[in-house]
């Protein structure tokens, strides 16, 4: 019952917070702010390992726990490295620019 | 036992302190790409202070190394190899097997572990399941139709298409309600395949201009989707990330509407502007009756004597890969004394910041790319404007004419200048599948072509006249 009643409020909270820290974003951000995000709700990794983790042996739940956290990587790893990618283009060129 | 719950708090405490640092770090060019390291410093915190917690069994141990391998070793090299111009496709990709882990989560707990489980618990299941399906369909979609892999079929261009979804999300609602009765059962995979065929039958009508609000918007559902998946494993750090990445995506989704002058409602339910007019096939040729077209040698001839000349890339040079060839011209230019700089609209490309992200690679000084509101005063004291494979955010109908289906989209106003020259393939539409007022303008020329192909024609052209050769 207060375990429900504490997740609605981290619920609640959560957003509030993810509202209130995306307030202007230049334009040449907004790929790789998107990306970034995409990668960070890969944390679906923690559900997946705790699926697994819990699974007790059950054949049914290893596999498809096996499978969710191989997606939830590749949109992890994969995001966070692209994300990546695309800022360090940038960065190179604001130093080159200051030579 | 008590010590060891307290020191997963603290990480789960700490991690989602750096998610919220990273993520607020993301929306500023000089913070960005540490806070990309800090967000993804936080999420290997998380994992670790998780399996110290959850002290998985050898077993246990085993399928996660194969789950790791597999994803990992695939995200590591998409991300390593994907192309910089179809950047948009892989975060939709990304985005769609976001979605479905939390699916599969959902699933498997649903299955095997249905009897523990409360009515909360059910409850997110039903919302995992649901906007899990939906997430990963629309994505593929959507990069399907990036990739051009997907057409957009007539049918969903008309009425029809909301009566098939109306019956689409009924079948779906009927097997959210009967699901909580029986978990294992049919009525999840009715969920599962009705969730799924929502996600393709609304994606599916979108045209591709509006592709990067869809992909925004999906990527704030799989924020909805991770959250939800952590009520059923009950994992506050899932709630709080999923929460958190589901607003602000909903944040980010807003401020593109806004750049594009679209309402979200009129990007999800209006279908494909111009959607009716044949999707590639150069069609309204009819429309125009002033065009007048020019070879690369008159545009390099105009190019040699200009003193100031600006850019303006749209997604044809994306689709060319030619921003290395621009990068060329406009360094003979520098060398020859011409004043250069790239006139970026907010959404020019499929994606916002696609052109940026595409000249830097070509190493375009950073100071040179304008935005919109810095480079619209200059244009009238612009000597030469190329357009490169943009349409719709230079049509200057989006300010003159009430009755244009662009009006009020803030455009690059490059009819100011003295003389432009468009690069483009044929006379077909831009995504928003409409005329260009731009096109008919006394000053305007066409340089049909490949964008790539025209640059480097007028390199050589330029070349050949000696011009840059003191650089």
């Amino acid at each position: 019952m207060s375990s429900l009643n504490e997740a609605l409020w981290v619920l609640l909270l959560g957003s509030l917070l993810g509202l209130e820290l995306i307030g202007k974003v230049p334009p040449t951000l907004h790929t790789p702010l998107m990306s970034g995000a995409n990668a960070i709700s890969g944390i679906t990794v923690l559900a997946s390992l705790t699926l697994i983790a819990q699974a007790q042996g059950n054949p049914g739940m290893l596999i498809l726990g096996a499978v969710s956290l191989g997606f939830a990587l590749f949109n992890v790893i994969g995001g966070f490295l692209v994300t990546d990618r695309m800022l360090a283009m940038f960065s190179r060129k604001k130093s080159g620019a200051r030579r | 036992m008590s010590g060891l719950a307290l020191f997963g708090y603290l990480i789960d405490l700490l991690a989602v302190l750096l998610l919220a640092l990273g993520l607020k770090g993301l929306s500023k060019v000089r913070s960005a790409r540490s806070a990309n390291g800090l967000a993804a410093l936080a999420m290997g915190l998380a994992v670790v202070g998780l399996l110290i917690q959850l002290a998985p069994s050898p077993v246990a141990w085993l399928w996660i190394a194969v789950g790791t391998a597999g994803g990992g070793l695939l995200g590591l090299i998409t991300a390593r190899r994907v192309p910089m111009t179809s950047m948009p496709e892989t975060v939709a990709l990304f985005n769609g097997c976001g979605g479905m882990a939390s699916l599969l989560v959902a699933i498997a707990v649903a299955l095997y572990n249905s009897a523990e489980s409360d009515m909360v618990a059910l409850v997110s299941i039903v919302i995992s399941v649901f906007v899990g399906s939906i997430t990963f369909s629309g994505s593929i979609v959507a990069m399907g139709k990036l990739q051009g892999w997907i057409d957009t079929p007539g049918w969903t261009q008309s009425q029809v298409r909301h009566g098939v979804n109306i019956a689409i999300a009924v079948a779906a609602l009927v097997g959210a309600f009967a699901l909580p009765g029986d978990p294992a059962g049919s009525s999840l995979w009715l969920l599962v395949v009705a969730s799924s065929l929502l996600g393709i039958g609304v994606t599916l009508p979108i045209g591709g201009a509006d592709m990067p609000v869809v992909i925004s918007l999906l990527n704030s559902y799989s924020g909805v989707a991770a959250a939800a998946a952590g009520f059923v494993v009950g994992s506050q750090l899932l709630i709080v990330a999923g929460a958190m990445v589901g607003a602000a995506g909903l944040i980010l989704t807003q401020v593109m509407c806004d750049g594009m002058n679209r309402s979200l409602v009129s990007v999800l339910f209006g279908g494909a502007l111009g959607g009716s007019a044949p999707v590639g096939g150069g069609g309204d040729e009819a429309g125009y009756s002033r065009i007048v077209s020019c070879s690369p040698e008159e545009c390099a001839m105009a190019l040699e004597s200009a003193e100031r000349v600006v850019f303006v890339p749209g997604y044809g040079l994306a689709v060319a890969q030619a921003q290395h060839a621009l990068r060329e011209l406009a360094k003979m230019l520098e060398a020859n004394g011409s004043e250069v700089s790239y006139a970026i609209h907010p959404v020019a490309g499929r994606m916002p910041g696609h052109m940026n992200v595409l000249l830097a690679e070509a190493d375009v000084p950073y100071e040179q790319l304008l935005e919109m509101d810095t480079i619209n005063p200059e244009f009238p004291r612009t000597d030469v404007v190329i357009v490169l494979g943009a349409n719709d955010v230079v049509n200057p109908d989006a300010k003159n004419d009430p009755n244009s289906p662009l009006y009020g989209m803030p455009v690059l106003e490059v009819d100011g200048a003295r003389q432009v020259f468009v690069v483009k393939r044929s006379m077909g539409a831009g995504y928003a599948g409409i005329k260009n007022a731009l096109f008919e303008l006394p000053q305007t020329a066409m340089v049909f072509g490949d964008a790539k192909a025209v640059l480097q024609g007028l390199c050589s052209e330029l070349r050949s006249q000696g011009v840059g050769k003191g650089a």
